[in-house]
């Protein structure tokens, strides 16, 4: 019983009519570094707020070190030890890290001493765990990986015996979360437990030694990660077989559809973002940019679409040029055969507060099957709408819903039902399943692949390296603005990671 | 030597018309810092001068006068603060709300109590604050250059004034040098980081709403006590935006808050100056001109010549944990 660092029992929690997590029991071992795997919206993210103290449970037990202990805030759970590691950053970017580490933890009204001795201590810690990071640099200047160590650094100095890391590899290139795993890994030796959130199945297989999976706001299974493989723990979390990586035949290259050539892209500042790049993309024919986020593909992507002014470069759609530096006008692309799905559905590709209908036909609203004249033709858009929801399978299935109330994945399969169903010769998708749950992955990709089997040209933008390489019939790598490198999809995951990471780009562009 | 003496007297004018703006701006510092936007310091400023006013008329005591404003400012700041910190309004329209309540309120109040339209009674000696002369100021007057200066720039200003530039330094030190001051400006900049670091936003917000409520109680304080002799309707005139006109100028920061303050009170020194004096060239400045020049001025200057003013990234959002 005492090697238990902490136990859940019963807890329960609703927001209002949901069911956030029903009757959760969890042991985690000290010294271990144990998986919750789960969907978006299975309750993970609850359940470890309720262990941080934002949430309250509204009944169930926390026990620590075999002692139940009452988390009202996220004080108390730093007085029991727990630290945590959000997925976004609660870190101050105008603050230095040492500002930051110390930032609820300063020990007296005047900050002197209290900077003195957290300069001492992290400087002992950073010796302990080889977490090297400069107290004086402003966390703006910093790479994401370095944010993420000094969140973790904040967790240690306030003393922290369990970890809890939300979603940590999000947005660290496959390099930086290797080397956060060995960071974990060395934790776990000093005697640390650690308790790592995920959705990435690679990730559980690769680091932990035990594994949760949560799903619909219950904890379904506990397994020991050597005994059990990828394809169980999908079917747990999903409650049906899934398959991970779709089928896909050769394709069948045509004629270039899309051909762009010295595009050159900069920011408002100023700062080139997009690098003189040019590649082709062929009826047929999948092409996906790989690269780690920032560097460049959002902005390449949205010259494409004409939603962003490039500096310079040619753009062929159907052979015929597009104005990409001059005049743009998405409409008119989109008339002449571009589709596009835009990274942020929230921002750009939905507005969250129309009814799944109207998004359904945003941007086609001129066509005249949705028009009465100068009228929309309600009915007609409600029809459309509903033959959508069942051929994706959009779920409620409910045209006039409001958008905002779909998940992440059925939002998706909104933007990708209009997008897709224009058959459009070309179609330029970036992150198709950012935050879509495995189920629906499976289906996106598969409708991905049935339009490239139709002959559309389909350029892929994703910072998800395995859906880039189960998707693609070619990969460009996308490193500081600039394709570093062209790879078969047979590329390893080591190779396309160095090019990610723009260490071998730079040989080869030397050569 | 004619033009030595127009200088220390417009300088001297600077220094009195800009105590209220130093002493505003550094009150709206403190809860922009905080992620609390405050259109409302006008409102603020004027309530205390109210308050100010009427009491200390009552009672003839400057200092019951003083800590009346102090109290009403800091009651109308936990308005604001109820309104955007507890209820997560919106901050502009509580601080509009604000500004026009008192604006109609005082006045109401004003003609209630006293029948003077809207005035508070003119206040006795004891009822307001005094110049304080520092000593030897008469005996070295005629010195010259360096008589004018100890005499008219530094010594000869009301208890407030140097309370006001003193605030400068101790508002810098509060804010870089404290615990309180690294947690004020963390939640302006991102409160999750204050929450999960185990400190409540709401509190530690209210703390700043309620610094806030004081200076401005200070900066109303000087209106009616020091700088007249007792409230007049609207007295304020505007000063709440122009310090907060210069909070934006300054880009958040305590010295650079004082210097703009500095410098839109010598161009209201200088308008009030040139009020009807023709100037070579131009001839008649309308003085209607002269007052837009202080906000003309922070347009130009934002547009283009200091830089983007980059507010405190939480400012105006209320804390929503989120779901």
């Amino acid at each position: 019983m005492d090697n238990i660092a902490i136990e859940l029992r019963g807890i329960d929690k609703s927001f209002g009519p949901v069911h956030a997590n029903k009757n959760i029991n969890l042991k985690v071992r000290k010294g271990t570094i144990h998986g919750i795997i789960g969907e978006n919206g299975a309750g993970k993210s609850t359940l470890m707020s309720i262990l941080y103290g934002f949430y309250q449970a509204d009944s169930g037990e926390i026990i620590v070190d075999g002692q139940p202990v009452s988390i009202r805030d996220p004080n108390a759970a730093i007085s029991a030890g727990i630290g945590m590691v959000h997925q976004h950053f609660m870190l101050v970017e105008n603050f230095t890290v040492l500002e930051n580490v110390m930032l609820g933890a300063e020990d007296s009204q005047i900050l002197n001493k209290g900077i003195a001795k957290a300069r001492q201590e992290l400087k002992r810690l950073e010796k302990e765990y080889a977490l090297e990071v400069n107290p004086d640099a402003l966390i703006e200047e910093l790479p994401v990986g370095l944010q993420q160590r000094v969140e973790i650094l904040k967790a240690l100095y306030r003393k922290a015996d369990i970890l809890i890391l939300d979603e940590p590899t999000g947005v660290l290139t496959p390099a930086e979360a290797d080397h956060l795993f060995r960071i974990l890994e060395q934790l776990k030796a000093q005697g640390k437990t650690i308790i790592l959130i995920t959705h990435k199945l690679r990730e559980i297989m690769a680091i932990t030694d035990e594994v949760s999976v949560m799903r619909r706001g219950e904890m379904v299974a506990t397994r020991t990660t050597g005994e059990t493989s990828v394809e169980e723990l999908a079917e747990l979390m999903v409650g049906r077989r899934v398959l991970l990586r779709v089928q896909k035949g050769e394709g069948t290259p045509g004629d270039v559809k899309l051909s762009v050539q010295g595009l050159t892209v900069k920011d408002s500042r100023g700062v080139t973002m997009v690098d003189d790049v040019s590649f082709d993309v062929r009826a047929g024919e999948i092409v996906g940019i790989a690269g780690v986020a920032g560097n460049g593909q959002s902005e390449l992507l949205e010259a494409i679409a004409g939603i962003r002014k490039a500096t310079s470069g040619t753009v062929l759609l159907n052979g015929e040029s597009v104005d990409v530096t001059g005049h743009r006008d998405p409409a008119a692309l989109r008339a002449r055969g571009l589709a596009h799905v835009p990274e942020d559905r929230h921002h750009v590709g939905l507005v969250l507060k129309f009814e799944e209908s109207e998004n359904a036909i945003l941007g086609y609203h001129n066509d005249p099957r949705y028009l009465n004249g100068v009228f929309l033709d309600i009915d007609a858009i409600r029809k459309d709408a509903e033959e959508k929801i069942a051929k994706y399978d959009i779920r409620p299935p409910n045209a006039r819903l409001k958008t905002a109330n779909f998940s992440g994945g059925n939002q998706q399969k909104i933007v990708l039902a209009r997008e897709m169903e224009r058959g459009p010769d070309v179609l330029i998708i970036g992150q198709p399943t950012r935050g879509v749950d495995v189920g629906a992955i499976e289906f996106i990709h598969k409708r991905i692949i049935e339009m490239r089997d139709q002959g559309k040209a389909v350029l892929l933008v994703s910072v998800e390296l395995d859906e880039i390489r189960a998707l693609s019939d070619r990969i460009l790598v996308m490193f500081a603005g600039r394709v570093v490198g062209e790879r078969s999809p047979d590329a390893t995951e080591g190779e396309l990671g160095l090019l990610m990471a723009g260490v071998e780009g730079r040989k080869e562009a030397a050569e | 030597m004619d033009f030595f003496h127009v200088l220390v007297v417009l300088l001297e004018s600077t220094i009195r018309v800009s105590v209220p703006l130093v002493f505003a701006a550094l009150a709206g510092l403190f809860t922009e810092r905080a992620g609390v936007f405050d259109i409302g310091l006008e409102g603020k400023m004027l309530g205390a001068a109210f308050a100010a006013g009427a009491a200390a008329a009552v009672t003839q005591s400057v200092w019951i006068g003083l800590i009346a404003a102090i109290l009403i400012s800091v009651l109308l700041s936990l308005v604001h603060g109820y309104a955007s910190i507890t209820q997560r309004g919106n901050q502009i329209v509580s601080g509009v709300a604000i500004n026009f309540i008192v604006a109609g309120s005082t006045v109401i109040l004003g003609e209630a109590w006293f029948r003077q339209g809207g005035r508070t009674p003119a206040l006795a000696e004891g009822a307001r604050f005094q110049i304080v002369n520092f000593p030897g100021a008469d005996a070295i007057r005629e010195v010259p250059i360096l008589g004018p200066i100890y005499a008219d720039l530094l010594s000869g200003h009301f208890l407030l004034t140097y309370l006001a530039f003193a605030m400068v330094p101790i508002s810098w030190w509060i804010l870089y040098r404290t615990r309180f001051g690294l947690r004020l400006r963390a939640v302006g900049e991102n409160p999750g980081a204050v929450d999960t670091a185990g400190i409540s936003v709401i509190w530690l917000r209210y703390r700043a709403v309620i610094c806030c409520g004081i200076l401005c109680g200070f900066a109303g304080a000087y209106l009616s006590l020091a700088m007249t002799a007792g409230f007049v309707k609207g007295m304020t005139a505007g000063k709440g935006y122009i310090a907060l006109a210069a909070l934006i100028f300054a880009k958040w920061r305590p010295k650079n808050v004082m210097l703009a303050c500095l410098l839109f009170g010598f161009l209201d020194a200088l308008a009030i100056r040139l009020q009807g004096t023709p100037l070579p060239l131009v001839g008649q400045v309308p003085v209607q001109l002269m007052q837009a020049l202080p906000y003309i001025l922070t347009v130009i200057l934002l547009a283009g010549f200091i830089g983007k003013a980059i507010p405190p990234k939480a400012g105006g959002v209320p804390y929503v944990k989120e779901r």
